[in-house]
């Protein structure tokens, strides 16, 4: 198991190089121009004189052997200057800004990320609790009245669009009813119980909306793993040893259906820290995903190519945790 | 928003009690939403509405417009002329006089070697300055005294108030940004995202692309105002969302650029919670007309003047046959609603450049533009679209992807269908369409269409540098990498002479005729089809006072007199 770890992470190196190589030939192929959202008032001259102080005049593979120092050597020695506090060399490093802000891409990322990975992150959560026990009962009564119910729903869940939900969602919820805020305010600090129960109804809109749509997706795996499991012989052992009902449903077929539920919550994990983009955008959660599409709507190329490159580097290790855990879990599967 | 009716209350309470007086930070909290994030806080980095917004609630420029497009002094005494001896006899300097006892925001006080200091770092090399438009042929910037500036040209300037007059060009302080000049500019983060200021607001957190906390600048120099304690301007979303917050849920005080479907927005301002404003500055939705052959068998020479005449749009009786065929009207009410006035106009406003000449195309006359076609000799073909000498009236139409613009497309191409002239429409991604990357084929430079739309404008109130943008040398083509702004490649002679008599010319009534003239022959000649004379539209809750929507300088430009009723 450990060879095979080591064997697929040496293998992953080449394949990020790659995955960057391409993400910067992608952004820079693209017919997307840094001053392209500028007033008309701006003249073609000193946009020229914006684009060669942004280095664009540079021929693309300077510009991306630029950002590989920046991004593999600079920052990385930034962040353990900062954590350790200590200086390495004269500390004054080109990191990788962001065209727009011209701060560092990193800066804003860190920033970023605990809302996305509360609102995000808490969706998921709420999902799969939501889902499992909906899955469970769907498979055990198959075609009852609450499996009709919970395969209209997550059909519903499933092809209805977010940025349907979420305008629907505030047109009651904020407008008609006036009970939750349309925007998020990230400014809130939580501090007291009066702003704890802000920040629930803040967020209370945007967790939904995504819930509903993984509980949708996870609830249908569960169901069909379910069903699988159920039928097997060793359900009718069990049963003829005399076990009760619930104990052969909870023990013997939830725990056997679960290995490959695991394994696709794991596989989407890193969907959690892209953000929902739309979502995101709806309910205007400074997440990551709204940075991204600040940063495509602007040809803010440095910072695209991080956060991309960043979601290309989870997807990657999530698929190595996932086979790993599918091992771990089931036995029978073995990698050396 | 108990809170906020508390506060309301509050106010209201305050605002009744006869002893009351309005002093600073007595109107709580101020929320503004732009929906379109501010990125950072230094308008020199950044030449984007939101941002040069944002910054305005902080940096103050020396004179500014008015709602109604008159220059007011802002940090400076008075406006510099020559009949008070501001502005020399030659028009090459103009000396400004600052007010006296203004401080920055941290206590210390504004000099003119502060000012001093903003010109040598946009006019700085490699530092990418956005706002270098506005320093055109200055030749030096010096301080004479603590409180006097004087700026020297290299060549008579007849309307010296391009530096440090409007929002684009406000003043740094010295003492903040002196290490960040030229090309350490966009490393100052910490500079860049909370600049000292003379405004009414400090910056408190800046987030860049989500959301500024600022709080009333304890050192602003009326002891009153700003009324405000706190704002919070935040960005993202849509402009639907922001006019719903503030007119439909009433979260939000303030909302920027509502350009949405005008019948939704009265139907959300029906809320009764806020009020929509619209103000019309000088931008103008237009049709650019190729005067040149955008025939792809041409090659490099595509679109070019090299490439010879276009094939039928050098012909004025078409030119003049497609604008008849317009409802400008109908496109107004269609796209715009309170936004939007028909014009036959390039230059729409201030009043006095305004040219009645046109009118002729504010009504909408298909019959007429037939007849003109008929005589022209442009006749239908077996197809029903006219011809002559074997080329059809066939244009490709390009604009950039926004709602109201595919909606105005497919009106015209249905107008233009009835009287024989067949559209192929196309609509290209904004960021592509008015990027200018030199490998792609669809900028508004390449040009690479018969007829393309797009909105014009310029800042401020002199049209000078803005007519330029027709005469010869500013043609896009590949000997200049498609830099330019002359989209029709409209050459005429005359059009660069009298120009050029416009730069030298210091009366304004007389400066104001050369205008009316330059824009009839762009009008007469064909070069441009104006359209629509776009205005501003904003909103803002029904308790908030003062809010005065201006289209000449930042949106922002008063909101220390804003209040909260």
């Amino acid at each position: 198991m450990l060879n095979y770890t080591i064997r697929r992470l040496m293998f992953t190196v080449p394949v990020l190089l790659f995955i960057s190589f391409i993400i910067f030939l992608l952004l820079d192929l693209a017919p997307n121009d840094p001053t392209g959202n500028l007033p008309m008032t701006i003249p073609p001259e000193v946009r020229q004189q914006i684009r060669e102080s942004l280095g664009l005049d540079q021929p693309i593979w300077v510009r991306y052997l630029l950002w590989c120092k920046q991004f593999f050597i600079n920052e990385p020695l930034n962040i353990i200057e900062q954590w350790f506090g200590i200086q390495i060399g004269d500390g004054d490093r080109l990191r990788v800004r962001s065209w727009a802000t011209r701060s560092p891409v990193v800066d804003l990322i860190v920033e970023r990320l605990p809302q996305t990975l509360w609102v995000v992150g808490m969706s998921y959560v709420v999902g799969i609790l939501i889902a499992i026990p909906i899955g469970v009962v769907s498979a055990y009564r198959q075609y009852s009245w609450f499996d009709q119910i919970g395969t209209f729903i997550s059909m519903v869940g499933f092809s209805v669009p977010t940025f349907f939900t979420g305008v629907l969602m505030i047109v009651i919820f904020s407008v008609w009813l006036g009970w939750f805020p349309s925007i998020y305010d990230t400014t809130l600090v939580v501090e007291d119980w009066a702003s704890f129960m802000q920040q629930v109804r803040q967020m209370a809109m945007p967790v939904f909306v995504l819930a509903l749509f993984n509980a949708a997706q996870i609830s249908r795996f569960m169901r069909a793993s379910m069903l699988d499991n159920l039928n097997q012989d060793y359900v009718r052992t069990a049963r003829a040893k005399g076990l009760k009902e619930r104990t052969v449903l909870l023990v013997h077929v939830l725990r056997n259906s679960l290995i490959p539920v695991v394994t696709v919550i794991a596989l989407n994990v890193p969907q959690v820290f892209g953000g929902a983009i739309i979502t995101e955008q709806v309910f205007k959660v400074n997440g990551l995903g709204q940075l991204l599409i600040i940063g495509i709507q602007g040809a803010d190329i440095p910072l695209v190519q991080t956060l991309t490159f960043i979601f290309a580097v989870l997807i990657v290790l999530f698929n190595l945790i996932a086979d790993i855990l599918y091992g771990i879990l089931d036995p029978r599967i073995r990698y050396d | 928003m108990k809170y906020r009716s508390i506060l309301a209350a509050a106010a209201l309470a305050l605002a009744s009690a006869p002893m009351a007086q309005a002093g600073r930070g007595d109107a709580g909290n101020l929320n503004i939403i732009y929906w379109q994030a501010a990125s950072i806080l230094n308008p020199y980095l950044s030449g984007g509405t939101k941002d040069i917004d944002a910054s305005a609630l902080i940096l103050e420029p020396l004179a500014r417009y008015d709602e109604n497009g008159n220059m007011v002094p802002w940090l400076a005494e008075e406006i510099p002329t020559v009949a008070n001896g501001g502005v020399s006899e030659d028009l090459t300097t103009i000396t400004w006089k600052l007010k006296e006892g203004i401080k920055w925001s941290d206590g210390t006080d504004l000099t003119a070697d502060d000012v001093v200091f903003t010109a040598n770092y946009c006019m700085a090399p490699d530092g990418g300055c956005q706002g270098l438009a506005a320093f055109a042929d200055v030749a030096n910037v010096e301080a004479l005294d603590p409180l006097t500036v004087k700026i020297t040209f290299d060549k008579p300037k007849p309307f010296p108030y391009g530096p440090f007059v409007g929002a684009t060009t406000p003043i740094i302080q010295r003492a903040q940004f002196e290490n960040c000049v030229g090309a350490k500019a966009p490393e100052c983060t910490e500079q860049n995202f909370n600049p000292v200021g003379t405004g009414p607001f400090r910056v408190v957190e800046f987030r860049a692309n989500d959301v500024i906390t600022m709080e009333a600048n304890p050192n602003y120099r009326d002891p009153d105002k700003p009324h405000f304690a706190t704002l919070t301007f935040k960005g993202g979303g849509d402009a639907a969302a922001a006019a719903r917050a503030v007119l439909e849920t009433g979260e939000f005080d303030y909302a920027w650029n509502l350009q949405i479907d005008p019948a939704i927005l009265s139907q959300m301002a029906k809320g009764g919670k806020g009020t929509v404003i619209s103000a019309f500055g000088t931008a103008v939705e237009r049709l650019m007309v190729n005067l040149t052959n955008p025939d792809p068998a041409l090659g490099e020479k595509r679109s070019t003047l090299e490439g010879g005449p276009h094939p039928f749009l050098t012909d004025p009786a078409v030119r003049r046959a497609l604008s008849l065929a317009i409802d400008r009207n109908l496109l107004a009410e269609v796209g715009y609603g309170a936004a939007g006035q028909a014009t036959c106009n390039v230059v729409p406003a201030p009043a006095i450049y305004v040219s009645t000449a046109n009118d002729e195309c504010l009504v909408q006359d298909i019959a007429k533009a037939n007849a003109i076609l008929d005589e022209a000799g442009w006749l239908p073909g077996p197809d029903g679209i006219r011809q002559k000498d074997g080329v059809r009236l066939s244009i490709l139409y390009q604009t950039s992807t926004n709602a109201v613009r595919q909606d105005t497309q497919a009106l015209i191409k249905q107008w233009w269908s009835e009287i024989g002239v067949e559209t192929e429409l196309k609509n290209i991604d904004a960021a592509v369409f008015f990027g200018g990357d030199q490998s792609s084929p669809d900028t508004f430079q390449k040009f690479y269409a018969d007829i393309e739309m797009y909105t014009n404008l310029f800042d401020g109130t002199d049209p000078e540098t803005y007519m330029k943008s027709w005469t010869c040398e500013e043609i896009p083509s590949p000997a200049n990498n498609w830099l330019g702004s002359n989209m029709p490649r409209y050459c005429n002679p005359e059009y660069d002479a009298l120009w050029a008599k416009l730069a030298a010319t210091g009366p304004l009534e007389e400066r104001a005729e050369i205008v009316k003239q330059l824009n009839d022959m762009l009008v007469q000649d064909g070069a441009m089809i104006p359209l629509i004379h776009r205005g501003r539209v904003s909103a803002h809750a029904n308790s908030l006072t003062g809010v005065k929507l201006n289209t000449w300088d930042s949106e922002m430009w008063n909101v220390a007199d804003w209040d909260r009723q």
